[in-house]
């Protein structure tokens, strides 16, 4: 029974990886925390959802349009919440991705109704892997998240504009000295997170069949929570982050009671906080 | 004298004498139960506002989790009610104490954290009670709640009533705001508002900033917890979705909408924001929709709210001045 959880654990924690990676990217180059970020892995998941079942697209298509109206939807919200209050501390634009986050939820239950909305299964057949079973779909979303975090690593070591983003994520007075367009840095940054978290959105609603309004509230704060236990900045803590969340979570399932199950990364999130705010990789931060 | 510099005075008090006139003779003239419960509410959002605003906007230590307090106080409130038939006049002070427990719980490991670790902590613990409140049956009854809070009694005849229930929110909210003003005029308010305004000067200066940020963390648990009892003995019902960060994210909305580090900021914004929703059909099933969009608005367009002290936001998260980016001077 173990490894079996264990992958499911891995799974999910993948996932979400993939939302606290994008929690890294923009608090890295920006130094600032959205609340938005799973409102945005709604509206992926709705548009992947819709994609299968309306359009009857093949999968990966669906991928693509979730994580293009993800991308789109956080190109939006740097423009119109984060631009304007660059210069005014940290907490006016998390107020205003507190009051988007409200407002996007409720429009999706209006627009969509509360209740679950199915998503048809891909790949449900199961393989035999070393005497384990494991579904195919399994392997695909770990592989999808596998190669999405490769090629963002590309972009972001391998690519002038990669070079760019480290530079401004270092110092962007420097970096606008330096000639790189920072608001279109910003822009990319906000919008290249959105678009990880509305993939893993997509992938989400196919592994449970099933898509709701309020499905971006506790993957956000859960992408949230790996991102504080990674480290806040370090896109490799992000991931481990996201993996061990994940797997404590199923073993929770496994060993305690299944209620307790999202208890888990809320948990781990006090008490990194409290005991090493800086998170298993992240750098110190002297105030944030 | 700007709106958020009112505190009430042996001076000018009188000036407020018709609006309290105005506000015993409102159930007299208004005979709709409805309305009157609307009224109820408000006056509940106003303890919950009040309370807010002593953490996020005397001390600037910013808080997400005050429904998480508001729940904690009216669990307690019921489960004493129900299962020990505790009578009102009991489960209110001692909502409040748990509460106010449960904030200094939570404030001793982690105010020593700053901006947004606090934040982020505070949003934790939000998100752990609403589970263990759902999932710890035994206590709570889980996902049912508690029905059957009987209703608070004075010489032993039950305010079943909205106007009964008005008078009594409303003698809360009036005493809260005399403790308010007598606090924030006191010499621990002085220290509330330094640390504030730059914890490294206040300390400089001799304020023991860690206690002051506990005391002002305790004092705005305890009236969440007081909020609390009030809201279950008025519904009769407590269930655990009531008490979710959305609720959490509702009065900090009024909260700034109102505008914080002022009395009447958070008394205009709870007042406001309970009421728009109700004036209109549309108002109310776009409830969501449009405190999103006014929590936006004030934000880009006056960010210190209706009557709040301008530039407390936007200097947040910073220790000292130095570390705060340049806010417009106001005119002399």
């Amino acid at each position: 029974m173990l490894v079996p959880q264990l992958i499911n654990g891995l799974t999910q924690g993948s996932l979400y990886a993939l939302i606290a990676i994008g929690f890294v990217i923009i608090f890295g180059t920006m130094n600032l925390v959205t609340f938005a970020h799973g409102e945005v892995y709604m509206v992926g998941a709705f548009v992947g959802a819709f994609a299968l079942t309306l359009w009857q697209l093949p999968w990966f298509v669906a991928l693509l349009l979730g994580m293009a109206a993800a991308w789109s939807l956080g190109f939006l919200i740097e423009k119109v919440a984060f631009r304007p209050l660059r210069t005014a501390g940290h907490m006016p634009p998390l107020l205003i991705t507190i009051g988007l986050s409200i407002m996007l939820k409720d429009l999706a239950v209006i627009l969509f109704g509360a209740e679950n909305r199915p998503v048809p299964s891909v790949y449900d057949q199961t393989i035999r892997v070393v005497g384990v079973q494991i579904s195919v779909l399994q392997l695909v979303i770990l592989g999808l998240a596998g190669l999405l975090i490769v090629v963002l690593q590309f972009l972001i070591q391998g690519t002038k504009i990669g070079r760019a983003m480290r530079a401004t994520a270092q110092d962007h007075e420097a970096a606008y000295a330096m000639g790189v367009n920072v608001n279109r840095i910003f822009s990319l940054a906000f919008a290249l997170a959105s678009a990880l978290g509305g993939a893993a959105g997509v992938m989400i609603g196919i592994y449970y069949n099933a898509v709701f309004p309020i499905m971006g509230a506790t993957a956000g704060l859960k992408g949230f929570a790996a991102c504080i236990l990674g480290g806040l900045t370090s896109i490799p803590g992000a991931i481990l982050g996201g993996l061990i969340i994940g797997v404590v979570e199923n073993l929770t399932v496994q060993f305690l009671a299944s209620g307790y199950r999202d208890v888990v990364a809320f948990l781990v999130m006090v008490l990194v906080l409290v005991l090493r705010p800086q998170g298993l990789l992240g750098r110190k931060l002297r105030t944030v | 004298m700007p709106l958020y510099d009112f505190v009430p005075r042996r001076e000018n008090v009188w000036r407020w004498l018709p609006v309290l006139a105005a506000l015993l003779v409102f159930p007299l003239l208004v005979t709709s139960e409805y309305l009157l419960r609307i009224a109820v509410l408000a006056g509940i959002y106003i303890l919950l506002t009040s309370s807010l605003n002593v953490t996020n906007g005397y001390t600037g230590l910013f808080s997400f989790g005050h429904a998480a307090f508001y729940g904690i106080g009216a669990y307690t409130a019921a489960i004493l009610a129900t299962r020990f038939s505790l009578s009102f006049w009991l489960t209110l002070p001692l909502a409040g104490i748990v509460a106010g427990a449960f904030g200094a719980a939570i404030a001793l490991p982690t105010l020593r954290l700053t901006g947004i670790f606090l934040a982020l902590v505070t949003i934790g613990f939000q998100e752990i009670t609403y589970l263990v409140t759902l999932n710890w049956i035994g206590l709570t009854r889980g996902p049912m709640g508690i029905p059957g809070i009987p209703p608070p009694a004075i010489w032993g005849r039950p305010l079943t009533g909205n106007r009964g229930y008005y008078y009594l929110v409303l003698a809360l909210d009036v005493l809260l705001l005399f403790i308010l003003s007598r606090i924030v005029t006191s010499r621990v308010g002085r220290a509330f508002v330094a640390i504030r305004e730059d914890e490294l000067a206040a300390q400089a200066s001799g304020i023991a900033t860690f206690r002051y940020k506990v005391l002002s963390f305790v004092i705005a648990t305890v009236f969440a917890g007081v909020a609390g009892a009030c809201f279950a003995h008025h519904a009769r019902f407590v269930s655990a979705d009531s008490f979710r960060l959305d609720e959490t994210f509702a009065i900090l909305t009024m909260l700034i909408v109102g505008g914080m580090g002022s009395l009447l900021g958070p008394v205009i914004g709870a007042v406001s924001l309970v009421v728009l929703p109700e004036a209109s059909r549309f108002l109310a099933e776009y409830r969501g929709v449009v405190y999103g969009l006014i929590l936006i608005a004030v934000i880009l367009f006056r960010p210190e709210g209706i009557a709040g002290v301008p530039g407390i936001i936007q200097s947040w998260g910073a220790l000292s001045r130095a570390q705060q980016p340049a806010a417009e001077e106001p005119a002399a």
